[in-house]
């Protein structure tokens, strides 16, 4: 869910948000229908409403029994506790890790990896350029740039490489996000998400372009992903997470009832 | 309302624990202090940290933590917190509250680490924490580190994941699982609201 002002909210390729309703409503809604975790993505993060924050992060903890992940505008240690010590079980960390990479290893030696995410934005580059790590796809050789500012600014940097690096700080899961797929419900970008997952030890989340829920199943056969993240798919009510989980079960994908 | 109360070690989440804990019925209250350890109708060892800053923590109030055990009070370890009720783990230095034989060992093999999801349970000993829960129930977990107690007797439930190891111990008063309760939904909640049931006012 991505958060602003309180309210959560969905764009399609990180544009034209619209407002999908109260967090912590929406958060008890998905728990009872049997989503197996949530995170809360506070897409236009500032100083100013930490409060707002606290006062969603908090609401959401005592209505919900399940993990829940908190992202957006977290810098550093004190950022990260005041998330925790509300309530959240996980942090996740963006454009901060990007600017600053020790970050991760300074939340990991606090709080434990486990509790440190690493959010990739990351979209397709058909360019060619060199120390790049480029994945073959139906439509030829890519790499993929990685995005900060919640998908405003691109950095010049490999998402493959980052990963990997960001691994070995500390992350202790990542949530991997196409930007050329989210809120599209196009699917997956698979090949993204295989590259990540293959490459690293902990596990990977895939985001970004869930529409039906063969979407799901290619995604954690063919693209590796431990765990699937939807957002518009499951808002709008398009396909129930029983659905989805139902769905996976007759293919064979083990999956928590 | 019966008072159990949950010892802060300093890091992390307990507000999910302390909520689970109202939600069923206990008036929670997270505390460093002896005193409240003491008074208490039920206690709760909390699942975030790391075991030799825990230990280190704990041992201004070890001796009354295992009096209460010993005459009776309920005790709940949860992740770290069963861990800390045997002498010794991989994870560092310290020593833990010695309440069984038998030590915390890492994870190993090919799969990742830190074992982080929803996992089954296959219950080996009925008890009272798992009243009305089925076998086979999905509980969530986060973890690198797992028990292995000496007395097998005391194992509640086992769980795969790259081997085969113990998720739930129960012995009188005393029960700890390997998985967080307070984040399981509404199987987390039944084996809480069993926990509950044992606390006597």
């Amino acid at each position: 869910m991505d958060v602003t002002c309180g309210k959560v909210v969905k764009g399609v390729n990180f544009l034209n948000l619209k407002n999908a309703g109260d967090p912590v409503e929406l958060a008890k809604r998905y728990s009872d229908e049997g989503a197996d975790e949530l995170v809360f993505l506070d897409i236009t993060a500032s100083s100013d409403n930490r409060d707002i924050l606290r006062g969603v992060v908090e609401g959401v903890a005592r209505a919900i029994s399940i993990p829940f992940t908190v992202g957006g505008g977290i810098r550093n240690v004190s950022d990260a506790r005041l998330v925790l010590c509300s309530g959240a079980d996980k942090v996740s960390v963006n454009t901060a890790a990007v600017e600053n990479p020790q970050v991760i290893t300074r939340l990991s030696d606090v709080f434990g990896q486990q509790c440190v995410v690493v959010a990739i934005d990351a979209k397709r580059r058909r360019d060619k350029a060199e120390g790049k790590i480029t994945v073959e796809t139906h439509e030829g050789p890519v790499w993929f740039e990685v995005y900060t500012y919640g998908g405003r600014k691109p950095t010049g940097i490999d998402a493959i490489g980052w990963a990997l690096q960001a691994a070995e700080l500390g992350a202790g899961e990542f949530l991997v996000t196409s930007m050329d797929r989210d809120g599209t419900e196009d699917g997956y970008d698979i090949e993204l998400t295989r590259a990540i997952s293959e490459r690293v030890k902990v596990p990977v989340i895939a985001s970004g372009g869930a529409g039906v829920p063969e979407h799901f199943l290619k995604v954690f056969t063919e693209g590796k992903a431990d765990a699937a993240l939807a957002a518009s798919v499951f808002h709008y009510n398009k396909y129930p997470v029983q659905v989805v989980k139902k769905f996976l079960r007759e293919q064979g994908v083990i999956v928590r009832p | 309302m019966p008072e159990a109360v949950i010892f802060d070690y300093g890091v992390g989440n307990l507000l999910s624990l302390k909520c689970a804990l109202e939600k069923v019925g206990l008036d929670a209250e997270i505390t460093v202090s002896p005193k409240q350890l003491q008074k208490a109708d039920a206690i709760a060892l909390p699942g975030v940290g790391n075991f030799s800053a825990a230990v280190t923590k704990l041992d201004s109030v070890k001796e009354t933590l295992l009096d209460a055990v010993e005459s009776g009070t309920p005790l709940i370890g949860i992740c770290l917190g069963l861990q800390l009720f045997f002498p010794e783990s991989e994870e560092g230095p310290g020593e833990g509250l010695g309440l069984f034989e038998g030590k915390t060992v890492r994870l190993r093999g090919s799969v990742k680490v830190p074992h982080m999801g929803w996992n089954t349970l296959r219950i080996v000993k009925p008890n009272p924490l798992f009243d009305g829960m089925a076998d086979g129930s999905y509980v969530y977990f986060v973890h690198s580190l797992y028990p292995v107690p000496a007395d097998k007797e005391i194992v509640a439930a086992e769980t795969e994941y790259g081997t085969t190891f113990t998720s739930a111990i129960a012995s009188r008063n005393v029960f700890g699982t390997q998985f967080h309760p307070e984040k399981s939904g509404d199987v987390g909640l039944t084996i809480l609201k069993n926990f509950a049931k044992t606390v006597k006012r």
